[in-house]
């Protein structure tokens, strides 16, 4: 096992130096990196300055070494736009967006499962069929729609949430939350239940049809004339079968839910690096575009190597092939 | 029922001596209702287009400390009747007249929570195949000691510690070390064990096994059946026995009911049954049975079965399009295999001392003639597939040489020589279901090697040629237009064979052909390739693990272990002398056929 996780720690290390090299090149191609800085009409010696003190005629290689050697320290230089240190900006915002995809994430895990697994043994009840049907909105709908739907329904018809923003925040030091508050938690309902919509649809679903398989494999029959309780054989034998496909859904699904909440922390106004990133594309701000990849990139890698320690928990075959 | 003094020597643990079925029993002892009595059970199955009645009108009787064989062909309907005793029949399915007695009670129409209390603890149920009766991401144990739990109460150490009886009973060593094992840490034969384990964890009255050898292989089969039928006369068990194989229940069982379209259409004691059987489905269905004791030149016919057999017209190899080969002339000798080697890599590693290799093939030597059938039998796992993908070139071997009709087919495999060569030789594979392409029309399946080699002039002589081989193996030429799903599996052998025929081969490779076909179905497409053998000089590869369908194909046979050959001998010869140890082995295991009559023959 640990041979496994050495393994897959390397390929996540290469995947990253692959990201940190495309977002090394942004600062080359995304526009003047001089111009952006100082703008069309500055002196050509105060260009020259600049350059040097940004050491843009050093080597290529050596520029990407000091780019790399400044990620490693937590530094991802200076934001043109803000004129402050990128990672104090990118810290500044992390909690709520870490927030919001937590709830969502929640929320589409119990809900996903549970309704899955209901739709799975009782699938010939109506109230299968009607979350079935229900389910094809939260797939075909995209998510800004879901979004100003629940804002124009709960927001501005029903006045019973807010539309926009993180409500009360309590400041505990290193992170600033806004689940400590009722004011918080009424803030979040509407994004977070907006961005897990569809991850929830797709779990559902992918569950409803792993249950089906496992219901109809023979050890579930042999547990069944072994007179096992319903109980026992729904969530004891049947569930655990289905879950190694699902937790590769889901692992893939949470660096979904970050790169997609870009689109509701938009929608809702969530003070977020989403909404931060949003910004920073406008105004071709490229030391918070870079930072943001590498940030992306590094979150699916950890979740993609927690998923495969899942599978080691979860399924014993795996454990004996990999060791 | 005979009294619980009969019972094994591990006993129930306390407060739960007598059932009351039993006691009742004995308080009217001379008149004890049989273990499990059907009295004219229906099964019927609503779809969309009408009721299908799986099962009709059964009249069956089980006794405590019988076996009772269930006999019958795919589709049959037994295992429907396993399914209605413990009321597991599949959706949309249901019991539609007629009684279940269980002890002299009705247990048909119980509720849920009742027919639970009875699976298990005095019903319980062998699957066909061990690989997937068990929950393969929970320990043994852990299946061992809920389903104790859930028939006997008992739990923790005291449920593992009887888990760790069971194991032994049915005679798997250090079991209490084996209960961390996973199921896929166990064989075959192991997994099986386990779950005959698991079927009388709750101390049943009545076992129904539904095929529970038919996985398994010859020598494993023996030790179960012989398990089976020792926990039946120890524990005083009522066993039904539901299988195809009428090998099977020439070995375990006591008594037989023979199964057709639904019906029990005879029953009776098994000798009465196999030896002197009445109804005219029996006498087909027995006469079908490949004998291990004599050679017969064609099985009987089994126009019971699959209707009037085709008579096919004899093809003039001399004028016909499939004696029109390009192959190159024989000499007398089809296939020449000298020192095979194949290994493959269990485990990779990047040092050579720490990968893990099997010797699929290990030196193997040897020669078909022409038109000679030549047999490669063993157990699975003893190379004999291997040796065939490697004849056919599916496979590179680490060393050694195959000649094929004179032509070296392994130095240079893509020279126009060894390909011309390769031509000559074609497979037949042994699952007719995937080794069809599902979205190809019959017709374009046949065609393929025709166009592929440009072997006809136009593609009217193409259709033409399709036609006469589909009508030459049975089908009929107006099968070409439909698609294979819409044929049986029989049906589907059939076209495969006239797949390998279109490329107008000289050397059939047979792998297992017929082991997933019932046993009518068997006979009829082991006598097509008998005569076309006969009339187009074919020369055969035959593959099996039965010995019985081996004795009646082939002339020559080799006997495979571990990758390597043992024996290779003439047919009669090895039947009636083996050589090698592992032979006389093999043939050992062989269902006695003593009981079978000449019926038919």
């Amino acid at each position: 096992m640990l041979a496994f996780i050495l393994r897959r720690l390397a390929q996540s290390v290469l995947v990253m130096a692959v990201v940190s090299v495309i977002s090394f090149s942004l600062f080359n191609f995304v526009g003047d990196p001089v111009n952006n800085m100082v703008g069309q009409d500055a002196t050509r010696e105060r260009r020259a300055e600049i350059r040097l003190e940004l050491g843009l005629d050093d080597p290529i290689l050596v520029q990407y070494a000091r780019f790399v050697g400044n990620i490693l320290s937590g530094d991802f230089g200076i934001s043109y736009r803000i004129k402050q240190p990128v990672d104090d900006l990118i810290l500044e915002r992390l909690p709520a967006t870490l927030e919001l995809v937590f709830v969502s994430a929640i929320i589409a895990l119990v809900f996903g499962i549970s309704l899955g697994v209901y739709t799975g043994i009782r699938r010939d009840s109506w109230i299968s069929r009607l979350v079935l049907s229900s389910s094809l909105i939260g797939v075909s709908l995209p998510t800004f729609i879901i979004g100003i739907g629940l804002i124009y329904l709960f927001a501005v018809h029903l006045r019973w949430l807010p539309s926009s923003g993180r409500g009360g925040v309590v400041d505990l030091g290193f992170w600033k939350t806004s689940l400590l508050t009722v004011d918080g938690w009424r803030s979040i309902i509407l994004p977070a239940i907006t961005l897990s919509l569809f991850q929830l649809t797709l779990i559902l679903r992918l569950v409803r049809a792993e249950m089906l398989e496992v219901m109809r494999t023979d050890y579930i029959k042999f547990a069944r004339a072994r007179g096992l309780s319903e109980r026992s054989i729904n969530f004891v034998h049947a569930l655990r079968n289905t879950l190694v496909p699902v937790v590769t859904i889901i692992g893939l699904n949470i660096g979904g839910l970050i790169a997609f909440s870009v689109i509701t922390e938009t929608v809702f106004q969530w003070p977020g690096t989403g909404l931060m990133f949003i910004q920073a594309v406008d105004f071709v701000d490229v030391p918070i575009m870079a930072a943001y990849l590498v940030f992306v990139a590094l979150l699916f890698v950890v979740i993609n190597l927690i998923v495969d320690i899942l599978y080691f928990v979860i399924d014993p075959r795996i454990r004996m092939g990999g060791s | 029922m005979s009294g619980d003094g009969d019972l094994p020597p591990v006993m129930l643990p306390s407060g739960r001596t007598l059932r009351e079925p039993a006691a009742r029993a004995e308080a009217k002892a001379p008149a004890a209702p049989p273990l499990l009595e059907l009295r004219g059970l229906s099964v019927e199955f609503p779809t969309r287009r009408g009721t299908v009645e799986a099962a009709r009108n059964i009249n069956l009787v089980v006794n405590a400390g019988e076996v009772v064989g269930l006999v019958g062909e795919s589709g049959a309907g037994k295992s429907t009747i396993g399914n209605a005793v413990i009321d597991l029949l599949e959706r949309p399915g249901r019991v539609s007249a007629g009684s279940v007695r269980f002890e002299g009670e009705e247990i048909r129409g119980r509720t849920e929570a009742e027919m639970r209390r009875i699976r298990g603890d005095r019903i319980g149920m062998i699957f066909q195949d061990p690989q997937t009766s068990l929950n393969p991401l929970m320990t043994i144990g852990d299946q061992l000691a809920e389903t104790i739990a859930k028939t006997t109460g008992l739990r923790g150490p005291a449920a593992l510690a009887r888990a760790a009886e069971l194991l032994q009973q049915v005679g798997i060593g250090e079991a209490r070390a084996r209960l961390k094992s996973w199921p896929h840490e166990f064989s075959g034969g192991m997994r099986q064990r386990v779950v005959i384990a698991l079927a009388l964890a709750g101390d049943p009255d009545l076992i129904i096994a539904d095929e529970p050898t038919t996985a398994l292989d010859v020598s494993i089969q023996a030790q179960i059946l012989d398990l089976i039928k020792a926990l039946c006369r120890e524990r005083k068990l009522g066993v039904i026995i539901v299988t195809h194989d009428i090998g099977v229940i020439a070995e375990i069982a006591d008594r037989v009911a023979v199964m057709y379209r639904g019906e029990i259409v005879e029953e009776g004691p098994v000798a009465q049954i196999l030896g002197a059987p009445r109804h005219e489905y029996t006498k087909s269905l027995i006469a079908a049975v490949p004998r291990a004791d004599r050679k017969l030149h064609r099985f009987a016919s089994v126009d019971y079965i699959e209707g009037g057999a085709s008579a096919a017209r004899r093809i003039d190899i001399a004028n016909h399009w499939l004696g029109r080969s390009e192959s190159p002339k024989g000499t007398g000798v089809a296939v020449e295999i000298e020192h095979l080697n194949l290994s493959f890599v269990l485990q990779k590693a990047l040092l050579k001392k720490n990968r893990r290799m099997l010797k699929a093939v290990n030196d193997v030597s040897l020669t078909i003639r022409e038109g000679e059938t030549f047999g490669l039998v063993g157990e699975s796992g003893s190379g004999k597939s291997t040796v065939a993908r490697l004849l056919a070139g599916l496979y590179r071997p680490d060393s050694g040489m195959i000649r094929v009709l004179g032509q070296d087919v392994v130095t240079n495999p893509r020279a126009p020589e060894a390909r011309r060569a390769r031509r000559a030789l074609q497979m037949i594979f042994q699952d007719p279901y995937s080794s069809l392409n599902s979205r190809m029309k019959v017709l374009d399946i046949v065609a393929e090697p025709i166009r592929f080699y440009r072997t006809t002039g136009s593609e009217e002589e193409t259709r033409r040629v399709v036609a006469d081989l589909l009508d030459h193996v049975g089908l009929g030429a107006a099968a070409a237009l439909r698609y294979p799903h819409e044929f049986s599996g029989g049906q589907r052998q059939r076209i495969s064979i006239a797949r390998a025929l279109a490329s107008r081969p000289r050397i059939l490779i047979c792998d297992e052909p017929t082991s997933a076909l019932d046993v009518s179905v068997q006979a009829t497409i082991l006598n097509l390739l008998k005569d076309l053998q006969e009339e187009l000089g074919l020369t055969m590869l035959f593959i099996s693990h039965d010995l019985p369908v081996i004795r009646q194909m082939c002339d020559r046979v080799a006997v495979m272990r571990h990758g390597a050959i043992c024996e290779t001998a003439e047919t009669e010869q090895l039947f009636a002398a083996p050589q090698h140890d592992y032979s006389k082995h093999l043939l050992g295991l062989m269902p006695s056929m003593e009981l079978l009559g000449p019926t038919g023959l």
